[in-house]
């Protein structure tokens, strides 16, 4: 027996398409057109106060060069918050995996046989703290705020152990050679950002790795019911950004040509902030590689506006505190209006 | 005040001015008229129930009334006066207390400190600790329930230990009236007759009392009077509780004379191979020594009170809980013992309890939810093919009859059922054979249920072997081939559910005695 009965939600007002301005703004595409709006804006400000060298094609490569090491950890964090973690220890594990890569051990047997030496020893020390910070959140159920937090103290305790506070220049001429070249005139530290931000894109929206970032982080027990291996999967989400730490320390090592224990200083916090002006939901469950990607563009092209103009960074600090706070404004407001925060 | 108990009893409609009286309410959101010209009358003493389908403008309606959202127009009278509730705070100041569907307590406070939340007893900022479990103590006595220590911590306590903390925080604001969104929804058989004792007290010293179920039974033995609501529109108001025909109150709520029917059980029960056999399954402390077989085309129900270990049985067949001794096979075979992962292959679907916090992601789309088990079948080396999963999401929201058939629409906005209809979407994508169901008309409206119940047995006739469990009594027996009862964490019945009714089952359950 089929009865007709209404379907009308408790509360009709959500997941209705808004017509006019304000469907702009609803989609995915149009929070990213808000982000959009705003880096045109600093653009602009920085032709203005600038003009034709905040304009120069140097100068751009320098923003994106800039971009590229903290963009490929906020790809990395995109995945950690949207699956419903928190990594604090990002920048402390930067740091480790410079080190590490850079000793003069490491350095030696990479002169002896290849520089991948160093990029494997990166990735393999980045992707091992990110599997222990894993499990001990997802196995020991640990809070991942304490865990990373720890992490964070004891990576870059030991990378500072290791380095014995010396800054350990990179001697390795192939390893800066490749690293240092460009691709048809852009930095190959750029093209790498380029490449993990579109493997980033795909992985989150179209594997089914991405889709179960995305149950995990909005409904852990419903993904768990639905037989999705929710502590394998919150593991790798740390290996993935701990892998990605790796790999920007290998690009902080070619960019600086030398390894410290004080690369990576505050990594974690620009990471997460471009990550939430994105727009990726920080309690997990909505995710964008987007904006990310335009997170980081907009935070590295205000510092190099301020540069341009000799403002000194505690003013620069000023300005992101502000702007975090306006853009997570603005995307609440835009979400309370799309009924679907 | 202390007449309206005669008022209550001596039904003189116009003797007395009512305490609440809200004429042409109209609240309107984008897009929609949520109440387009409610009007009500509740009257001090009075158990006044609130009927209607999902949707039908309840929520909205006791929104406007607890100050949460302001009418775009009507008027609300209080005690006879003009009033504007312009907040929650002015709705408790007038004296008006509502009690939600979610509790909203907080566990790790005590039981006192919630009851005085936001209006602490204190000196000089300090929290006047003894003074505040004196007066929680005498509110909790005043409803019956004097064993409720007010220094327990509320995390402690049941579902409806909790409902009646809440019920004394409302008297804590002195409440005139108190509104309860579904209270009986948490709650068993035995707590909800404790539930109405405290309410006929409350009723009888004078407090108004706004009640909401979707329980018809419940309200012919509670309430007084009865107003139905439909499509954001007042149906009827003031009817008589007790008397009004059950047939009149559907035709109300749904415009149509209806009644929600079971359908029919296949004349030859289903036998032959047992798709699942549960073996002498235990768990220390929750249930012991569970053994049943069920076969493929079967439902089977499991009836018991809520802590009977019912749920706890079902969870430990799926694997979300490791079952201590004995064994669970499907199809013959055995499955790991507290894998959902290894049930799940095997083809065990789990409509949990909480379809909103253990089922639904309630931010992604019906799609994503109905595909979320199934996801590699539509995926080549980890990529999903998504023409493919949407056909798939497609099809199944056609079979099932989700509404609106629009798979891209955020699960969240959907009513009760047709929530449940993803949900049962999900395993039947994944081909499951064995489903087992917990509570699955939970939330879910009068009419929407019979939808619910001949899916349930469609999908047996297309060869699942089915388990259902539900604290209605009625609905195990009138849906189930076969019912198990529980009681006390073991099995004491197992027979055919057309040999067995409803009061039998409740002797069992109460009294934990087999059938002779």
């Amino acid at each position: 027996m089929k009865t007709d009965i209404a379907v009308a939600s408790e509360q009709p007002d959500t997941g209705r398409r808004q017509p006019g301005f304000a469907a702009l703004f609803s989609g995915p595409a149009g929070r990213s057109l808000g982000l959009v709006i705003a880096l045109v804006l600093l653009c602009v400000v920085g032709v203005i106060t600038s003009g034709s060298l905040f304009m120069s094609f140097d100068n751009v490569m320098t923003i994106l060069r800039l971009a590229s090491v903290i963009g490929v950890v906020s790809i990395g964090m995109t995945f950690v918050i949207t699956g419903g973690g928190i990594d604090l220890s990002v920048g402390a594990i930067v740091a480790l995996a410079s080190v590490w890569a850079s000793t003069l051990a490491t350095q030696t047997l990479a002169t002896d046989t290849h520089w991948i030496v160093m990029v494997t020893t990166a990735l393999l020390v980045g992707g091992g703290c990110g599997l222990i910070n894993g499990l001990l959140i997802a196995y020991g159920r640990m809070a991942a705020f304490i865990v990373t937090l720890a992490m964070l103290a004891g990576a870059r305790g030991l990378a500072e152990i290791i380095a014995q506070k010396q800054t350990q220049v990179v001697t390795v001429d192939a390893f800066v050679d490749f690293f240092g070249a460009d691709v048809l005139g852009i930095p190959v530290l750029v093209v790498i950002f380029a490449l993990v931000s579109i493997a980033g894109w795909v992985l989150l929206n179209r594997t089914t790795f991405g889709r179960r970032t995305l149950a995990v982080g909005g409904n852990p027990e419903a993904a768990r019911l639905a037989g999705i291996k929710v502590k394998r999967h919150t593991t790798l989400l740390y290996v993935l950004l701990g892998l990605a730490c790796g790999l920007a320390a290998v690009m902080l090592l070619a960019r600086t040509t030398a390894g410290t224990s004080t690369h990576g200083l505050l990594y974690e916090l620009d990471a997460i902030a471009a990550v939430v002006i994105g727009g990726t939901l920080l309690s997990g469950g909505r995710g964008t590689i987007v904006g990310t990607v335009l997170g980081v563009l907009i935070f590295t092209t205000l510092t190099n506006v301020f540069t341009l103009n000799n403002l000194d960074t505690s003013t620069q600090a000023v300005a992101k505190g502000v702007i975090i706070v306006v853009a997570v404004l603005l995307q609440q407001r835009v979400a309370a209006r799309n009924g679907s925060t | 005040m202390e007449t309206s108990t005669e008022t209550r009893l001596t039904p003189e409609p116009d003797a007395t001015e009512p305490l609440l009286r809200m004429r042409g309410i109209v609240k309107r959101f984008p897009g929609v008229r949520a109440l387009d010209g409610i009007d009500i009358e509740v009257r001090a003493g009075d158990v006044h129930c609130l009927l209607g389908q999902n949707g039908a403008g309840k929520s909205t309606l006791i929104k406007v009334l607890s100050g949460a959202h302001q009418p775009d127009d009507g008027t609300i009278d209080w005690q006879g006066e003009r009033i504007r509730i312009i907040d929650p705070q002015a709705a408790l100041d007038h004296g008006i207390a509502t009690i939600y569907q979610e509790l909203d307590l907080v566990d790790g406070l005590t039981v006192a400190e919630n009851i005085y939340l936001g209006h602490e007893r204190a000196r000089w900022g300090v929290v006047a600790r003894a003074d505040a479990n004196r007066s929680a103590a005498g509110l909790l006595r005043r409803l019956g329930h004097p064993e409720i220590a007010p220094a327990t911590e509320v995390g402690r306590l049941s579902s409806a230990g909790k409902q009646i903390v809440s019920m004394a925080r409302a008297l804590s604001h002195e409440a005139k009236l108190i509104v309860m969104d579904e209270p009986s929804a948490v709650l068993d058989q035995h707590e909800v007759r404790r539930l109405f004792g405290v309410i006929r007290e409350l009723a009888a010293q004078g407090v108004g009392i706004v009640y909401i179920s979707h329980r018809l039974e419940e309200i012919r033995e509670i309430g007084d009077r009865v107003t139905v609501l439909k499509d954001g529109h007042t149906a009827a108001t003031g009817l008589a509780a007790a008397t009004t025909p059950t047939s009149e109150i559907i035709r109300l709520m749904t415009g149509r004379a209806i009644e929600y029917a079971f359908p029919d059980r296949p004349a030859t029960p289903p036998s032959g191979e047992p798709m699942l056999a549960v073996s002498g399954v235990s768990r220390p402390g929750e249930f012991r020594d569970v053994t049943f077989s069920v076969a493929a085309g079967e439902v089977v129900g499991l009836a018991g009170l809520v802590g009977s270990g019912r749920s706890e049985i079902l969870e430990t067949i799926y694997g979300a809980r490791r079952s201590k001794a004995g064994s669970v096979t499907v199809g013959g075979r055995r499955l790991r013992a507290g894998s959902v992962g290894a049930a799940v292959a095997a083809g065990v679907g789990l409509c949990p309890e909480e379809r909103k916090s253990q089922a639904l992601v309630l931010g992604e789309s019906v799609g994503r939810n109905i595909t979320l088990a199934s996801l590699t079948r539509f995926a080549r080396g980890g990529f999903v093919n998504r023409r493919d999963e949407r056909r798939a999401a497609d099809e199944q929201v056609a079979a099932l009859d989700v509404r609106p058939s629009d798979v891209e629409r955020h699960v969240r906005t959907l009513s009760g059922g047709n929530q449940q209809k993803v949900v049962l979407a999900r395993w039947l994508l994944h081909d499951c054979r064995v489903l087992l169901l917990d509570e699955p008309t939970r939330g879910v409206d009068v009419g929407a249920r019979s939808e619910i119940y001949t899916l349930i047995r469609d999908l047996a006739e297309s060869g699942i072997a089915v388990v259902v469990v539900s604290s209605e009594i009625e609905e195990v027996i009138g849906l189930s081939d076969r019912v198990l009862v529980v009681s006390d964490g073991a099995i004491v019945h197992d027979g055919p559910a057309a040999e067995i009714d409803e009061h039998a089952v409740l002797d069992m359950v109460m009294e934990g005695k087999t059938a002779a």
